[in-house]
């Protein structure tokens, strides 16, 4: 006789499930590789029709990302021998480098707005959630709520009012104003998960602590944050992910020096025709950072689900 | 360690009365045990004195010096929760190294260490040391967190059901261990439950609780055998003390309206006449359901007794307990 | 009403077997607990006996009539779960005359069902509560209620009384004995609590790690377990082990070990090697004549009796004594044992040899 179990699923249903599955992921991966594929094509490979899946890899949507170009005539091309890689890369096309773009300028803005916003958000709304979870605040409810109607209406419809208030303030295209503006809009969102997080981790795991001879900041250092890393974490990449992503104030509010990746990456198509390799390139190199964070806390992440030396 | 004293503390969460008017002196290197339901206030008055709550009214006072207006920290005392006992980010060695690390202790990693092994030795959990918190059974976590509580050597331990989550076995394990270190060490135990076979076998003295009230104090055999009252003589027992109308049998007291038997204060043979209903075989002992008058009644027979349902006997009470109406007892 | 006769029955999840070879009989009207601490197999095999699990090899006959293959739905048993699994959008009406609804049975005659079973289990004022606000003990009658209703052949409960707290779970487990003894219907019983098995059980089946150690009445089981397992797992605190290397040769009353000997019921085949000797607490005595003697570790007090225990030159023994015997820690006694209670065991094996107190029982155990 074969076991078998009526309530365990058979073995040709957990072939089909399993299938599935990987279809699904493949499906939803398809525009990812896609642009990643982009990226090392040559522009006739990227616009070829029917699309071309095998095709010989170059770096010249890199070069072109990070480079600005000029058409040269012969005797300049003759005159200007390439020493490098990727002036060998330009030459070939017919044109000589003449100077680098503002790609790396507008990533590192990226990085350090995104980043900076994110960490300040994920500082102060940890604080302000511990306080929320533990401490008797008056109107406790009706601060949270408020807290969250910050968030009820799109940030983009009191653009106007920020900008002039940028203006005022000197903050416009800076990256102290727009840290400042994408944090102002995250808190909300990262005292309200946070909140829930803490309240999650027992009193009695501080009050044991408090107990044992430890100051509440100290208890809080020692037994809330290692407990809430999970929260902390999760909240980290929501955070970035917005500020990461956000185009409409980045448009507004930043020309220059501030400026960040999303508005940039259009402006690529214009520079030399349809590039596509070099906006997919853009692309390609502004997914890396959020992946690269979102894999380094996928640890804490996954512990939440066996946390808890909780007795039953 | 040192004596503790509440005097006349109350403790209300709004209209919600936890703790009422409690006198109790927990006398040095007592082992008293606080017994109630739940919900009878045992985890207010040990957050009461850990400085975890404040009282409403009263002092408490720690070998004589008020502690009311102190923080937990400075009272000195240690406490073994009810529940979420361990750290789950620390391994079993920082756990209970924790309370040693305190800025108030300071104790030097040397120390730490000695004291640490010296305490999982006594738990029988030194080969668990380095292993995750979260990587323990119930009953290992629990000695873990008794083991928080012992590494230091405060003025007053105090345990709130620290053992009510275990499996039978491990619990009457634990009930000998946490007897024997508590006579090794000398110390001031102020423990809580609502089993009465923890209170029983481990107090030196119970103080039973009927909602928030001390209603009596005493040793395990003064409160089993000289109840104060009808809820006290209900506590403590297995099987639970049978309570039938005085009139059932003759020669009450006068003012008597309740007559409380234990089990084993009934005797077979002569008086009333009564119905075996049920009879249950627990192996040491045979449980008789009886009915007399219409009342259940529970006695206790010889294991290998011919007595089987529907039989007749009679039953007469040896060493009745009365009580009035309002449930005092009537000497 | 029925009776349920196992065969033989086995289950295995993949490589891992949760049953094995299981055999024991449920007599029509009869209480019967399966026994054994978590994992053992009980939740598995009362699975079977419903026909939510299918059985790897086997039989179950309910009624003479084999089913292990039958769908649950065709068993016309009541299945009462651990965990009250009441629907939480319906009031407690509702509840209990679901199966009976989805029977097909007309409104009138459900109404009058209904009303029977809450006047049985004393709930009829709830019944249009909704079942959230419920305390644990209602929830369980209602569930109970819904086992009842059908008036099903057999009902098979998953330990009912789990999740109650001590003092109520007393309470309950009275009025379920009660119940059963006004409706005689066979049920089968879950239960980890050797004490709930003990009190309720006409018969049990004691189980550890898939395998049935011992099948038979709760106090032929307290006094001759047929393995240690089943001593060690069944009285409060439970049966003593004396564990040394030794031989006995057929029809010995007396058995010799390191520092003492003593009497035991005459044993009816020979053994020798690692052996333990078990003796039940409350029959051990606290004696000054004896020369069996050891050191008091503790005593606990528990009213009438208080159990002591003793630390001597060949293990710990813990003695059920009346309480008003005095004992101080530390002190020297001497313990004496009822001979005839005790059961020597096959150490390596856990299993009891055999001799006047127990062939009845090992014989068709
Ligand atoms: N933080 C609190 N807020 C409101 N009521 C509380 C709080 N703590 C305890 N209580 C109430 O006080 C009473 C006593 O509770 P507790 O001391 O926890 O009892 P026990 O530990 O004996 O079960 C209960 O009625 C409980 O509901
Ligand atoms: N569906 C299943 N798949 C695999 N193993 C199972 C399954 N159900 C139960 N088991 C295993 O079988 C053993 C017995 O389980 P169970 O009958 O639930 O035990 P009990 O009710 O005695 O606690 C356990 O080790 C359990 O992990
Ligand atoms: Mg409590
Ligand atoms: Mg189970």
């Amino acid at each position: 006789m074969s076991s078998y179990s009526i309530t365990e699923p058979s073995v040709r249903l957990k072939w089909i499930a399993c299938v599935l599955v990987v279809l699904y992921a493949l499906i939803t991966l398809v525009p990812l590789l896609w642009i990643i594929a982009t990226g090392f094509k040559s522009s006739s490979d990227a616009i070829a029709y029917p699309p071309k899946v095998v095709f010989e890899p170059t770096l010249e949507g890199y070069v072109n990302l990070f480079t600005l170009q000029n058409r040269a005539g012969a005797e300049q091309l003759a005159a200007n021998p390439p020493t490098t890689w990727y002036e060998q890369i330009v030459h070939d096309k017919g044109m000589v480098i003449s100077g680098p773009s503002r790609f790396g300028e507008r990533f590192m803005n990226s990085v350090i707005i995104g980043f900076g916003s994110t960490f300040l958000s994920v500082f102060l709304g940890t604080l302000a959630a511990y306080a929320f979870s533990r401490y008797r605040i008056p109107l406790k409810d009706d601060l949270m709520f408020f807290i969250l109607s910050t968030r009820m209406m799109p940030p983009i419809a009191v653009a106007i009012p920020i900008f002039l208030m940028f203006r005022a303030a000197g903050l416009s295209d800076t990256h102290a104003g727009m840290i400042l503006l994408y944090t102002a809009v995250n808190l909300s969102l990262a005292v309200w998960l946070l909140k829930g997080f803490i309240d999650e981790i027992p009193r009695e795991y501080e009050e044991a602590a408090l107990i044992d001879g430890y100051t509440r900041f100290q208890a809080f250092v020692k037994v809330v944050l290692p407990q809430a890393a999970t929260g902390i974490a999760s909240t980290a990449i929501f955070c970035l992910i917005f500020a990461w992503n956000e185009y409409a104030f980045a448009v507004l509010l930043t020309s220059g020096t501030a400026q960040t990746a999303p508005p940039f990456i259009p402006t690529i198509i214009g520079v030399g025709g349809r590039d596509w390799p070099a906006v997919a390139a853009g692309a390609t190199l502004f997914l890396v950072p959020v992946m690269v964070f979102t894999i380094l806390l996928r640890k804490h992440l996954l512990r939440g689900i066996t946390f808890g030396a909780v007795r039953k | 360690m040192a004596e503790v004293r509440l005097g006349n503390v109350s403790k209300s969460f709004g209209s919600t009365p936890a703790v009422v008017d409690m006198d109790l002196t927990i006398a040095h290197g007592e082992f008293l045990v606080l017994l109630g339901p739940t919900g009878a206030g045992k985890t207010t008055t040990l957050r009461l004195i850990a400085g975890l709550e404040a009282p409403d009214q009263g002092d408490i006072e720690i070998d004589g010096r008020s502690v009311t207006r102190e923080t937990p920290a400075q009272r000195d005392v240690a406490m073994v929760f009810q529940q979420y006992s361990l750290y789950p980010h620390l391994s079993v060695r920082d756990n209970l190294a924790f309370p040693l690390r305190s800025p108030i202790l300071r104790t030097p990693e040397a120390e730490i260490r000695r004291k640490v092994q010296q305490v999982a030795e006594t738990l029988q959990i030194a080969h668990k040391l380095d292993n995750k918190a979260t990587a323990l059974s119930g009953g290992e976590m629990q000695r873990v967190s008794i083991g928080r509580a012992l590494v230091r050597d405060p003025a007053i331990y105090l345990m709130d059901e620290p053992l009510s989550s275990l499996d039978a076995k491990l619990r009457a394990d634990l009930r000998v261990e946490l007897k024997r270190i508590q006579a090794e060490l000398g110390a001031t135990l102020l423990y809580v439950t609502h089993d009465q076979t923890e209170a029983m076998t481990m107090a030196t003295r119970i103080g039973v609780l009927d909602e928030g009230r001390l209603v009596q104090i005493g040793t395990p055999r003064e409160i089993y055998e000289n109840p104060v009252s009808l809820y006290v003589a209900g506590r403590l027992g297995q099987p639970r003390i049978n309570v039938l109308p005085a009139g059932v049998f003759p020669a009450a007291p006068k003012g008597a309206d309740r007559i409380a038997l234990r089990p084993e204060h009934i005797r077979i043979g002569a008086g009333q006449p009564a119905q075996v209903v049920r009879v249950e075989h627990l192996g040491d002992q045979t449980r008789l359901h009886l009915s007399l008058q219409g009342h259940a009644l529970i006695t206790l027979a010889d294991p290998h007794t011919a007595l089987a349902a529907g039989d007749a006997l009679s039953v007469e009470p040896a060493n009745a307990l009365y009580f009035d109406a309002t449930g005092a007892r009537i000497p | 009403m029925a009776e349920i006769v196992i065969k033989n029955l086995r289950k295995e999840f993949g490589s891992f077997t949760a049953v094995e070879g299981s055999s024991f009989k449920i007599e029509d009207g009869e209480f019967f607990m399966l026994l054994g601490p978590s994992g053992c197999g009980k939740t598995t095999t009362l699975r079977m006996i419903a026909g939510l699990e299918l059985p790897t090899s086997g039989e179950i006959y309910i009624d003479g009539e084999e089913c292990g293959r039958k769908p649950a739905s065709q068993r016309d048993i009541a299945f009462v779960f651990q965990m009250f699994a009441l629907y939480p959008h319906m009031n407690v009406r509702r509840n209990i005359s679901y199966p009976l609804a989805s029977q097909g049975m007309p409104r009138a005659q459900i109404r009058d069902k209904v009303a029977e079973v809450a006047r049985i289990l004393g709930i009829t004022d709830i019944l249009d509560r909704p079942v959230g606000g419920l305390s644990g003990g209602d929830r369980q009658r209602v569930a109970l209620g819904r086992a009842i209703v059908r008036d099903p052949k057999c009902f098979l409960m998953d330990e009912p009384l789990g999740a109650l707290d001590a003092e109520f779970r007393e309470h309950m487990a009275e009025e379920l004995r009660a119940l059963h003894d006004r409706m005689g219907a066979t049920t089968v019983y879950v239960t980890h609590d050797q004490l709930e098995a003990m009190q309720m059980g006409d018969k049990i089946v004691v189980m550890n790690h898939g395998v049935v150690e011992q099948f038979g009445t709760p106090q032929d089981i307290y006094d001759k377990p047929a393995t240690m397992f089943v001593a060690g797992f069944i009285g409060s605190p439970p049966m003593n082990f004396l564990r040394f290397h030794g031989r006995v040769a057929a029809g010995a009353t007396e058995i010799a070990m390191r520092h003492a000997s003593f009497k035991v019921p005459q044993t009816r085949s020979p053994f020798e090697g690692d052996m333990a000797l078990g003796v039940r607490p409350e029959h051990v005595r606290l004696s000054d004549r004896s020369t069996f003697r050891g050191r008091v570790l503790a005593s606990e007090y528990l009213g009438t009796t208080q159990i002591v225990t003793v630390q001597t030159q060949d293990g710990q023994i813990k003695a059920r004594v009346p309480s008003d015997k005095q004992v101080r820690m530390d002190e020297a006694v001497g313990l004496e044992f009822t001979s005839s209670t005790i059961t020597l065991f096959d150490a390596q094996t856990g299993h009891a040899l055999r001799s006047e107190l127990n062939e009845g029982v090992l014989a068709h155990g």
